[in-house]
This record gives C-alpha cells, sequence and structure tokens, in this order.
C-alpha cells in the first residue's frame, strides 16, 4: 500500500482527519523552508505537498502563484528539490508528494524522475494539468518506481469519470472542493457533499477535500464524507504574515 | 493518430475541471457545427456581417520593384480588420447555440478582442476580454473600440503582462465561470478540440485564395504561399487548403524580435523545443527546466512563446517551411506596403510581407501568395514612436 493511504487511515483510525499541508518548494526562502517542513512533519501532517514551481500555474489562485514565481526567482528547481529530500531521507514520518505541473517534469525526464522521486522518499506525485486521458504515459513511467499518481477530481466529475480515476489509483484521491484556482474561501459549495458520496462510492483509497480550506470548523459538515484535508494558501499566508506552521497546525491537531 | 493530436503535438493538458467543458464543445462540434440551421446562420453572416468573400489583390508596384508577383489575401477587408472575426463568429454562434451567455477571449495585439466583442455584440452575448497589461498600453486604440463596443476589460498584471498571461487568467476564470461561458479560444492552440475547431473557421481563408488566384491565373497555382506565425490561426487557414498542394511550397514566418544574438523573440518553431503549456504539447521557448521564457515582439499578436500543435506537427513532416523575420524588417515592410500600394498592414502580417522582401533574390519571377490578416491602423500609436 501507497505510504500515502497508509498516513492518512492511520490518522482516521485515530480519530482525525489526515492533515495535507502544501508549500511551494523553497519558501519562504531556501533555508526556512526545511524549517517549516520539520514543523508540519511534527505537527502531525499525514503527506507533506510540496509544490514544485512553475512559471505559468494555471490552476492556482494568486497566493500560490505569487509564492511560486518568488521561488523560481530564487532559483529553486527540481534538482534542489530532490537534493534537499535525499538530505533528510528517512527524517519525515509524514509521507512526501510533489505537486506541479507537466512540462518541468517532461523536461527533467520522466524515467529520471520517478527514479529521483525514489531516491528522494518522495511517494506521490499530482500534476494539475494533466487529466486522464493523458495520464498513462506518466503513470506507466513512475510507478515503477514506487511512486503513484493522485487524481484529481472536481464538483464537475461525473460519476462515470470517477471510476475511470478509480481504476488502480493508489495514495489518496484529491477532490477539489471548488470550481475554480486554489485560493481560501469564505464559504464552500453546497454541491460538496453530495459528489463527495458519489466520489465516496467509487474509491476504495481515501479522500481528500482541497481548494479554499482555512480552518478545521470548515470540515465538520463532511465527516465521514472525506479522509483528509489539503490547504496551501491559507498556510501560505499564514507564514508570510510572520507565523510559524506550527502555529498554524495547533487548530487541526 | 491518438484523439487530439497531430502527430506528435496536439492533446488536453488542463486541468481536470477544464474537461466536462471541452467534452461538451467537442460534443457541439460533432452535433451542432454541421447542422443546417448553424450553417445557414453562420454562411448569411460571413456575408452579411464580415464581408466575405475578401479579395485576393495584385501588388503591381511591389511585384516590378521586387521582381515576382506579390498577390495578398486581404483579411484585412474583413469587418473588424483582421482574420479573427471569422473564428470569433464561428465560435459566438456555436456558444450561443449551446446556450452560453458570456464569450470569454483572451488577446495579445487587440485584433481578437475586439473580434469577440463584435460578435458578442451580434449575437447578443457578453464579452469579457483579458490582455496583458503592457498590450493594453501598446494597443489602446483596440482597447478603447472594445470598451465601446461594451466588453468587459481585464487587465493582466502577472508575469510578462502580454498574451501567454492574458490566456492563464483567461483560462482561470474558465475554470470558475464554465457553466454560463464559452472560451473563444484566439488561436488554433490550446487543448483539443480548439486546435480543429478555431482551423475549421479559419481555413475558409485558403479556400477562397485558392480559388481566387486559379481564377485571376488561367487555372495556376501560386509558387509560394506565406503567413505569419504566432498562435498560427491566420497561418494554417491560409495553409490549409493548400497542403494537399504538393506544387506550392508553403512558409511560415515567425517573429525573431529584435534579430540581435540572445534577445527574446517569438520563434519557437525556429529554435524552441518540445513542451507543454496552455493545454498542448508543441514547440515552446522554454529554458532546460522547463520554465517557460518570456517572447518579444514588435508585433503582439506575434508575442507568445508557443505555437499551435498542427504547426510543429507541419514542420515535423517537412511540408512547411518556418522562417523568421526581426522587427526592423518588418518595420520596412509595413513602410513599403504602405507607401507602394497604399495598404497598411498589421505589423504581424507585415512579417508575412517581409519575407517576400527579403527573399526576392530567391524568389524572382515567382509567384507568391501572402496572407495579410489584420490591417495596421492598430500599430500607429507603437510606429509613431519608431518611424
Amino acid at each position: 500500500m501507497n505510504p500515502m493511504q497508509i498516513k492518512i487511515e492511520k490518522a482516521n483510525k485515530q480519530g482525525k482527519v489526515g492533515l495535507i499541508p502544501f508549500l511551494p518548494a523553497g519558501f519562504p526562502n531556501r533555508e526556512q523552508f526545511w524549517k517549516e517542513l520539520e514543523e508540519l512533519d511534527n505537527a502531525g501532517a499525514s503527506v507533506i505537498e510540496i509544490g514544485m514551481p512553475f512559471s505559468d500555474p494555471v490552476a492556482d489562485g494568486p497566493v500560490v502563484e505569487k509564492a511560486s514565481l518568488k521561488c523560481l526567482d530564487d532559483g529553486i528547481n527540481l534538482a534542489w528539490i530532490f537534493d534537499g529530500l535525499k538530505e533528510r531521507k528517512g527524517q519525515f514520518n509524514a509521507a512526501l508528494l510533489l505537486m506541479g505541473y507537466l512540462n518541468p517534469v517532461l523536461q527533467y525526464g520522466l524515467d529520471a524522475f520517478g527514479a529521483a522521486c525514489k531516491e528522494a522518499g518522495v511517494s506521490g506525485l499530482i500534476i494539475a494539468d494533466m487529466p486522464l486521458e493523458e495520464s498513462d504515459f506518466v503513470k506507466e513511467a513512475i510507478e515503477p518506481h514506487g511512486v503513484s499518481l493522485v487524481p484529481l477530481i472536481g464538483l464537475n466529475t461525473t460519476k462515470e469519470r470517477m471510476a475511470l480515476y478509480a481504476d488502480g489509483a493508489q495514495g489518496f484521491c484529491y477532490f477539489v472542493s471548488v470550481l475554480g484556482t486554489t485560493g481560501q474561501r469564505e464559504s464552500l459549495p453546497t454541491r460538496i457533499k453530495e459528489k463527495l458520496t458519489e466520489a465516496k462510492e467509487v474509491f476504495d483509497i481515501p479522500i481528500a477535500l482541497g481548494f479554499g480550506i482555512k480552518h478545521p470548523d470548515q470540515l465538520k459538515e463532511f465527516e465521514g464524507l472525506m479522509d483528509a484535508a489539503v490547504f496551501g494558501s491559507a498556510l501560505i499566508t499564514h507564514i508570510q504574515s510572520g507565523n510559524t506552521s506550527d502555529s498554524f497546525m495547533e487548530p487541526w491537531k | 493518430m491518438k484523439k487530439g493530436y497531430f502527430g506528435d503535438f496536439g492533446g488536453q493538458f488542463i486541468p481536470e475541471l477544464l474537461m466536462p467543458p471541452l467534452i461538451e464543445l467537442e460534443e457541439a462540434m460533432k452535433t451542432i457545427l454541421p447542422s443546417e440551421e448553424f450553417q445557414t446562420r453562420f454562411t448569411a453572416m460571413l456575408k452579411e456581417n464580415i464581408g466575405r468573400p475578401s479579395a485576393i489583390t495584385y501588388c503591381p508596384n511591389l511585384s516590378k520593384d521586387l521582381g515576382l508577383d506579390l498577390w495578398l489575401k486581404r483579411e484585412d477587408l474583413n469587418h473588424s480588420g483582421a482574420h479573427k472575426i471569422n473564428n470569433t463568429l464561428g465560435q459566438g454562434l456555436l456558444a450561443k447555440m449551446m446556450g452560453k451567455e458570456v464569450l470569454l477571449a483572451e488577446t495579445g495585439a487587440g485584433m481578437h478582442g475586439v473580434a469577440t466583442t463584435v460578435a458578442a455584440a451580434m449575437l447578443d452575448m457578453k464579452a469579457v476580454i483579458y490582455m496583458g497589461a503592457t498590450d493594453v498600453v501598446r494597443q489602446e486604440p483596440n482597447v478603447n473600440r472594445m470598451r465601446l463596443m461594451g466588453a468587459e476589460i481585464v487587465s493582466v498584471e502577472s508575469g510578462t503582462k502580454t498574451l501567454k498571461d492574458a490566456i492563464n487568467e483567461a483560462l482561470r476564470r474558465w475554470l470558475a465561470d464554465q457553466e454560463n461561458t464559452h472560451y473563444c479560444f484566439g488561436t488554433a492552440a490550446g487543448p483539443y478540440p480548439f486546435p480543429e475547431l478555431v482551423r475549421e473557421f479559419q481555413q475558409i481563408i485558403s479556400k477562397e485564395a485558392r480559388q481566387q488566384f486559379m481564377d485571376r491565373n488561367d487555372g495556376d497555382l501560386p509558387d509560394v504561399v506565406v503567413a505569419c506565425v504566432g498562435g498560427g490561426s491566420n497561418a494554417i487557414g491560409m495553409f490549409h487548403n493548400f497542403v494537399p498542394d504538393e506544387s506550392v511550397k508553403i512558409v511560415g514566418v515567425e517573429a525573431a524580435g529584435t534579430g540581435e544574438p540572445g534577445c527574446d523573440d517569438s520563434a519557437p518553431l525556429d529554435h524552441g523545443t518540445d513542451g507543454v503549456l496552455h493545454g498542448m504539447k508543441t514547440k515552446l521557448l522554454q529554458t532546460e527546466e522547463g520554465q517557460i521564457l518570456p517572447s518579444h515582439s514588435i508585433a503582439p499578436g506575434l508575442d507568445y512563446p508557443g505555437v499551435g500543435p498542427e504547426h510543429a506537427h507541419l514542420q515535423d513532416i517537412g511540408r512547411v517551411d518556418y522562417t523568421t523575420i526581426n522587427d526592423s524588417q518588418a518595420i520596412n515592410a509595413f513602410k513599403v506596403l504602405s507607401q507602394r500600394e497604399g495598404i497598411i498592414p498589421a505589423l504581424e502580417s507585415s512579417h508575412a510581407v517581409a519575407y517576400a522582401i527579403e527573399n526576392k533574390d530567391k524568389l524572382q519571377g515567382k509567384s507568391v501568395l501572402v496572407c495579410l490578416s489584420g490591417r495596421g491602423d492598430k500599430d500607429l500609436g507603437i510606429l509613431d514612436q519608431i518611424l
């Protein structure tokens, strides 16, 4: 079983929602990034999602985009991410996931990317600009290295398409809570419950709710329909305000 | 060939959340587009509102100067001043018949934004236009036209503030507003089915031009067909019906920027590499690490680091030759065509005209048919600072 699934299910067995914080690699700066990862890990993250900065992140809202572009300006690239993770391999309790866009991964080389993930202890990958129709060649390249492609679905994904994504899916399913980009919302769409119910019927791996999540209180109405929560923009904003990852994680513990 | 691909290029590299509207659009292409109702209404609008067929024009003075026969396919004579209206009216009508209320578009030079706004007004729809902040300044006449005709203009401040970033923001808007909104993609690029859909609406350029040229030349075909290539919609329209004609040499002209070594340019087919951006696998200007490089051209409509996937394929199979023209060569063509024929070409189209001028020695005695994709009034502000 993929480590991401193991970690989320472990949290669920303890009566908790799996926590999946997202930070762009190199944010807020090269040194501090690794300290933030440690804090997130110590605070009980099930999976840590590390953003691979890309120049044209169409699925991201302004907070993530701005943070990612700053990381690119600071020279962050895949080699830096893999080198840093290799140095720290075995030090994280959480499973590690890389999230980004296809082009940098393609240029790195798919097989080399899979091998580097394995060497760095990364067990999952999310590609924001790659739907089911284009995913086979990526899966075929990374799965032999023990890296799972996490499906990304949403409010407008039909149950039939969910079933196609669910076939052979590993780790967890990322359910996007809004029609739009990443970023905090004051309220979440009412259709989420209905669609989460469909997803629960289709997937036999954990379901994580992401996009627009900023506080655990938002999740109460979805109890039993989701197993983990992903939060990025709220965490980034919290750190940008001079706070720590640890204090952000406090209400989630 | 895999659906949505031209050889190795094309595809649908977009977030899952955009797949339902793309699937809906693909379905509409199969059902609404061939319907008698659509075809009747569209054909009538092409004639009555756009002024099709557009003329082909022989250029006697320049032909004499250059020692070749120069012909122009006059898309600049279309209502709203460019080839863009063929596509926006087609997509607009399709969207209207799909039940959409809003036409969303990105624009570089502003011509696609103007054409989308015209289509929206004609079809009683709302137009929302995304435009890079840099382009908003350098294409002010088009911004004013769009505002006058009722469009909502969104100035994009992110990234390089040009077409690439306008596309990013328009895609984000579409993610959020997909139920009532059709993304009227402006060029033969992006995720499937856009490259095929835009080509379908633009191929009328070569359908008309081919017949018009033969009618004027005792059934002969031109020796060379030329068009400028940014995203590539006027070019794919100009090339499509000539591709099977083996005797016709087809040339696509990309923008070389200033032409200085190491300058930013807009020529991914000339020296880009394979990659994925804006929903398609194509040739891109990018770093070795896959970050998209800033592009440049004096012609805003060519200022794009990617290109439609069919062009990458046509280059791959050797059917079309792609070359470059730099800013100063395009400006020269802009002036020469204006002064010798009384036709002010768009800076984009000036790149195609410049090909004939710069290559006159090897084109001696040949017939050269150039797609004049748009008129140059919009560029006078840019040229005021240079001329």
